[in-house]
């Protein structure tokens, strides 16, 4: 069987210019997942979301079935959805926000239906202005069709949807940050236990919090029901995903594939995904889910895009972004890269997190220009330790939130993978890339 | 002999909500708009400074004492917020702010150099404005378009991947106004009004959903067998 074969869920719609529009979706089957769940009760759609064992596609992991199982008996309950894409190297929700927002509409009208919420909030990172357009957009006319608003489709289902942009913090994307965010404050992420969104969630309500990909998903699991779902893929992680494929590729984008069946090889070299590293060179390390998650090398590249393969492997599938680095790239440089980006995301509640990261970035931007000593390795670690003690896989952590432990994987990746390269930089007073 | 000092008037007198003076009356009821969406008023704080920033291109002072009377907060919690996210400026910025991304997949793509570039032919270093008041640079980080590298936004619109050279076009374009129908000013984020509930009936809707609940809790307490005492 190709790489290629299994079913496009979310990805359909994708060839066509329009692919947006009302019109479009209409032509191509759209509401009609909405309407048979609007014919079945809100049990029964859960049930059919449960047994497609649809794993949330945020980055965590988490079974969606089982997150709405969690939901708080409450007479206010809400559903937000996170649309604040900004994990370094994904872009697959700005695809689906851009490119489909009626399936994300859809698969939110189903969520909210199955969870009987009354008001939804589509949360969108502010950078996407032409998504939050399309996003608006479409809540217009799918309120003018009856997909939206009061007695959808003659259900005498009724449910409120609201477009709300963020401002731009990468911490936004972490849910109880998200929610604080909503509500009008900085986003800062609150502490679990007790803050799980299920329980005290927006405004203190019982709240789920999904992906735009796992909420785009939900039109055709209704349409296909979830047993067919269930069938692609392997182990727990079933249907299909969208991986992100950035770096040294020659054709980096966003791939609908098969998990677990598709590896990370097939990705980065079949010629109809990414096509293999340009310019005759080789591939020196891969990222596999997103800047939080420790690198890999290339003797694990026949990994499959499976969610526990990888996490056995001693790192995460996380947002489904895979980062190729060709072997002219320095770790160095690279790794302060993602540390610099941290530092500067950190929200700075937690001190081991604030300044845990602008230490590590100042020690890791002083290896790379040629200043480093040879202490520095030790210090790095030392200070990660500090963040995450241990610095195993699945972290440890020191603070409120999954930032602060997502801070050391590239440092320690970099250093274990690489060791020699740092040793050159502070031996020769500089980076031997340049 | 002096007049004695009138007695201060109490703190709370400084925070009642005033009626806004800064932002324009359209801005003042699209703010209204937002705020009726929200089960609590805060919940429109950031929508509104966005639209703040729509009217002025930057997040001003005057226009942070409107929201927090909108909003029913303090300015300075405003500000408090709005310092935390990267998109609102509290200081003045140029027409286009034109960020460029040098986070992993771009700095792999060549980010870097092409900000070393931006930045030696704009004369200013990252985070500050041309004279003329027309472009700040940003170095931005991951904006969500990693598959054409090195990702360049002006006004959050994206422009694609871009080489020294189609970077100084771009410049002279924006600097020329003609890629003004395509990007939007600095501070104009959603083009797209809601068109439809409006006047938010998720209240209504909340209330029937109460009253369905316990008409179906007093259905089932009234279905559910007597408990049989000492049995």
């Amino acid at each position: 069987m190709a790489i290629t074969d299994p079913p496009k869920i979310v990805t359909a719609r994708m060839g066509h210019d329009d692919s947006h529009t009302l019109e479009r979706y209409l032509a191509t089957g759209g509401y009609d997942g909405l309407r048979k769940a609007l014919a079945m009760t809100p049990e029964a759609v859960a049930a059919e979301v449960d047994t497609a064992s649809l794993l949330g596609r945020g980055g965590a992991g988490f079974p969606a079935g089982r997150k709405w199982s969690m939901l708080r008996k409450a007479p206010v309950t809400y559903l937000v959805v996170n649309g604040d894409e900004s994990e370094p190297a994904t872009f697959k929700d700005h695809l689906l926000v851009e490119r489909d927002p009626h399936q994300l509409i859809e698969g939110v009208v189903i969520a909210a239906y199955a969870l009987q919420v009354t008001q939804v909030f589509i949360f969108i990172r502010g950078e996407f202005a032409l998504g939050l357009e399309r996003v608006q957009a479409a809540l217009n006319d799918a309120y003018a069709h009856g997909a939206v608003g009061r007695d959808i489709f003659g259900s005498g289902f009724s449910v409120d949807v609201v477009v709300h942009p963020g401002a731009g913090a990468y911490i936004c994307g972490e849910e109880t940050a998200l929610l604080e965010s909503l509500e009008g404050k900085r986003g800062w992420p609150r502490i679990k236990p007790p803050f799980f969104p299920a329980a005290i969630g927006l405004y203190g309500d019982p709240t789920v919090v999904n992906n735009v990909e796992t909420m785009s998903n939900l039109p055709w699991i209704m349409l296909n029901g979830g047993a067919a779902f269930a069938a692609l893929g392997g182990g727990r992680s079933t249907g299909t995903r969208l991986f992100a494929l950035a770096g040294h590729v020659a054709n980096p984008g966003v791939y609908e594939l098969e998990m677990v069946t598709t590896t990370f090889n097939d990705l980065i070299n079949a010629p109809v995904l990414g096509g293999g590293i340009p310019h005759g060179r080789a591939l020196k390390a891969f990222i596999p889910g997103g800047v939080s998650a420790p690198w890999f090398g290339p003797d694990q590249i026949d990994l499959p895009l499976g969610q526990d393969e990888v996490a056995e492997a001693g790192s995460m599938l996380g947002s489904g972004s895979i980062v190729v680095m060709d072997d002219h790239t320095c770790a160095v440089r690279a790794a302060w890269r993602i540390t610099k980006f941290f530092s500067r995301e950190s929200c700075g509640q937690c001190t081991p997190c604030r300044e845990g990261s602008g230490w590590l970035e100042r020690i890791m931007e002083r290896i790379e220009r040629g200043d480093g000593r040879e202490e520095d390795l030790d210090l790095l670690l030392d200070a990660c330790d500090n963040i995450s003690p241990g610095l195993n896989w699945p972290p440890q952590q020191t603070t409120i939130c999954v930032l602060g432990p997502s801070i050391p994987s590239s440092i320690s990746s970099a250093i274990t993978m690489f060791r020699d390269e740092f040793l050159v930089h502070i031996k020769e007073g500089g980076c031997p890339y340049e | 002999m002096t007049e004695p000092t009138p007695i201060a008037p109490p703190r709370r007198a400084a925070l009642a909500p005033a009626a806004p003076t800064h932002l324009s009356p359209d801005v003042v009821s699209r703010a209204q708009q937002l705020i009726a969406l929200y089960p609590e008023k805060r919940s429109a704080l950031i929508p509104l400074c966005h639209l703040a920033q729509e009217q002025d291109g930057w997040l001003t002072p005057e226009a942070m004492v409107d929201i927090a009377g909108l909003v029913g907060v303090t300015p300075g919690e405003v500000l408090g917020t709005a310092s935390f996210y990267d998109m609102l400026h509290t200081e003045p910025v140029g027409k286009y702010v034109v960020a460029v991304c040098t986070n992993i997949a771009c700095l792999l793509g060549g980010a870097a150099e092409l900000l070393e570039h931006a930045e030696d032919s704009l004369g200013i270093g990252a985070g500050g404005t041309t004279a003329d008041g027309t472009v700040t640079l940003e170095e931005a980080e991951c904006l969500a378009d990693c598959d054409r590298v090195p990702c360049v936004q002006v006004n959050h619109r994206y422009v694609g991947a871009q080489t020294p050279e189609s970077f100084d076009q771009l410049i002279a374009d924006l600097r020329s106004g003609a890629r003004d129908g395509e990007i939007p000013p600095h501070g104009t984020l959603i083009r797209v009004r809601r068109a439809n509930g409006l006047a938010v009936e998720s209240e209504a809707i909340a209330d029937e959903r109460r009253a369905e609940a316990a008409a179906r809790a007093a259905r089932d307490e009234a279905a559910a067998p007597t408990e049989v005492k000492g049995a």
